[in-house]
């Protein structure tokens, strides 16, 4: 609450932060200091980007269940995230009722004076363990990128490809029994056409690094996403099996998420039709 | 029970005192303050925990129970003696407990254990170390007692000793170190942060000290009241007005401009949440706070 937000948050999404179902206190305030005025806020401004800058074509949103715990588990390209914000925007916007996506966000955002309090006010907390354990005790949705800063670091030339994913999320899923829901995201690469990135510079800044696009600037263009959302997969286990065990499953969950990527380039480059679609 | 309130005339401990006579104890207390208008039957014994005549109290009176509340939390005094009262007078309360005779041992430490960093989580587990310690080693003395009077659990395992990580409290006192810091009229905080905070009316801390007592628990237990509340929203409903400074300038108008000083560490707290599931210790006693956060801050901003 840095100043008054009201002025700044367009009625519709007033309406819809006022039908999130979000245990909101006395002051407009969730047990981990989520804010309704900074979610008016700040959904007010992705409003803007999502509706006028960018535009998402999403798929299998009927996957997504409406309340309890749940976790997005998808590909993460293009740079500064621009897939986390669509992700966040269509749970919200397209969802009914809506729903907050939770992301895991990397370590250092927290530090940033002024954007740090604005998105952990938003929901998007450090990507701790705890955090996330915790939030799904609560039958939150958390929103994760197993490939993490890995992906969004990745060359325009590789948007489409997966890195190596980690398997904290499965452990989680296991312990927790928490649905994943996989999700495809394409377009990231073509919004930001990343040729390199900056490592030495981004240490002395305290960021993992800073992308070059080819006209310099780490800005993403207007572009047209593809946004596909796959079955829910429920894995059986404890989350105490060996490395080999989880990675199995991690791979699973991968070669779903490789297959929505890849049907979502296919729409995108109109060889496919969307009822031809295979989300699993 | 018969319960001896060690720094019973500190704010609170005359709060946790007259609480436990409510409660039907007979309370006598030991403190290196007077306690002038200390209700009838309270007996205050003005020395040191330190010295002889602490000892001699609980070898002539032979109390069932202990609450140990001498501990000097005032990060501005910041000195060796400071050191000394914390840990020495912590281990000098363990040792005389075990010696004559203890049931119970309440140890009232404090919730700023876990410190304040990017990448602690929100909600500590009592099973958390210390992590925040390299950033805030002010308060160094606070975190070694808190665990020192854990030790008790396993070194006398005959005393049911509980060590409760209380979060800040505020209140009528106008006391403890959230009070200190909204005293005046302007509050600092750090340009671009604004942390969840937790408190708990000074009433509730004591009933909770009381909850302890009376259940016997064994254990580390984090201790709070209402939901956190964001530092900015303390401050506007506490009638302050909150005094964004840029991180790089707080060291040069802390302690001027009519601001409260503030060590170098506490900075960490004005920038990063220090939250506590307190579950367990609900679970543990029935413990329920009667205040809310408004009803806390307006007890506060309206007192005198």
């Amino acid at each position: 609450m840095f100043f008054d937000y009201e002025p700044v948050t367009s009625a519709r999404v007033r309406e819809r932060v006022d039908r999130l179902e979000i245990p909101f206190g006395d002051h407009g305030i969730d047990p981990y200091g989520i804010g309704k005025a900074e979610l008016g806020f700040g959904f007010s401004l992705i409003e803007i980007l999502y509706k006028y800058y960018f535009w998402v074509e999403s798929y299998g949103l009927e996957h997504i269940p409406p309340r309890g715990r749940v976790m997005l588990v998808g590909n993460h390209s293009g740079g500064v995230a621009v897939d986390g914000v669509m992700v966040m925007a269509t749970c919200f916007f397209e969802l009914e009722p809506p729903r907050l996506a939770q992301g895991m966000a990397e370590k250092f955002i927290v530090k940033v004076p002024g954007f740090g309090a604005l998105t952990t006010r938003m929901g998007q907390f450090p990507g701790l363990p705890e955090h996330a354990k915790r939030l799904l005790e609560d039958e939150r949705m958390l929103m994760v990128f197993p490939e993490g800063a890995r992906g969004t670091a990745k060359l325009a030339k590789d948007a489409d490809s997966l890195v190596r994913f980690g398997t904290g999320f499965m452990r989680l899923a296991l312990e927790t029994r928490t649905p994943i829901v996989p999700f495809g995201f394409v377009g990231a690469g073509e919004a930001m056409p990343t040729i390199a990135n900056l490592y030495g510079l981004a240490k002395l800044l305290g960021v993992p690094y800073i992308p070059v696009t080819r006209y310099l600037l780490p800005v993403p263009k207007p572009t047209i996403f593809q946004l596909l959302f796959g079955a829910p997969l429920l894995f059986e286990g404890t989350g105490n099996e060996s490395d080999e065990e989880i990675e199995e499953k991690v791979e699973t969950v991968k070669q779903r998420i490789a297959s929505l990527v890849r049907q979502g380039r296919a729409l995108r480059e109109k060889r496919m039709k969307p009822e031809e679609l295979d989300l699993g | 029970m018969r319960v001896l309130v060690t720094g019973i005339s500190g704010k609170l401990g005359r709060r946790v005192a007259l609480r436990l006579v409510e409660g039907g104890h007979e309370v006598l207390g030991i403190d290196r303050r007077p306690w002038a208008d200390a209700p009838p039957g309270v007996e205050v014994h003005q020395t040191d925990i330190r010295k002889r005549q602490a000892e001699d109290v609980f070898r002539i009176h032979e109390p069932e129970a202990v609450v140990h509340m001498a501990t000097v939390t005032h990060i501005t005094q910041q000195n060796a003696d400071r050191y000394r009262i914390n840990l020495q007078g912590t281990r000098a309360v363990v040792d005389h407990c075990h010696r004559y005779g203890v049931k119970r041992l309440v140890f009232v430490g404090r919730h700023t254990y876990y410190g304040a960093a990017p990448d602690s989580p929100l909600y500590h587990s009592e099973d958390e170390p210390p992590l925040g310690m390299h950033a805030f080693p002010e308060l160094a003395d606070l975190v070694a007692a808190d665990l020192y009077a854990g030790s008790a659990l396993w070194r006398h395992p005959e005393i049911a000793t509980s060590v409760l990580r209380m979060v800040y409290t505020l209140g009528p006192s106008k006391h403890g170190t959230l009070a200190e810091y909204l005293r005046g009229p302007r509050v600092p905080v750090v340009l671009g942060f604004d942390p969840l905070f937790q408190f708990m009316h000074e009433f509730d801390a004591a009933s909770a000290v009381a909850a302890a007592l009376e259940a016997g628990v064994r254990g580390v237990f984090n201790v709070a009241g209402p939901a956190p509340m964001p530092l900015s929203a303390i401050i506007k409903e506490a009638g302050r007005t909150p005094m964004p400074v840029p991180e790089g300038m707080l060291a040069i108008t802390l302690g001027r401009f009519g601001m409260p000083y503030l060590p170098k560490g506490a900075v960490e707290h004005l920038k990063y949440p220090i939250i506590v599931d307190a579950t367990a210790f609900r679970k543990a006693t029935g413990f329920q706070h009667a205040y809310d956060e408004s009803e806390t801050i307006r007890a506060f901003a309206e007192a005198d």
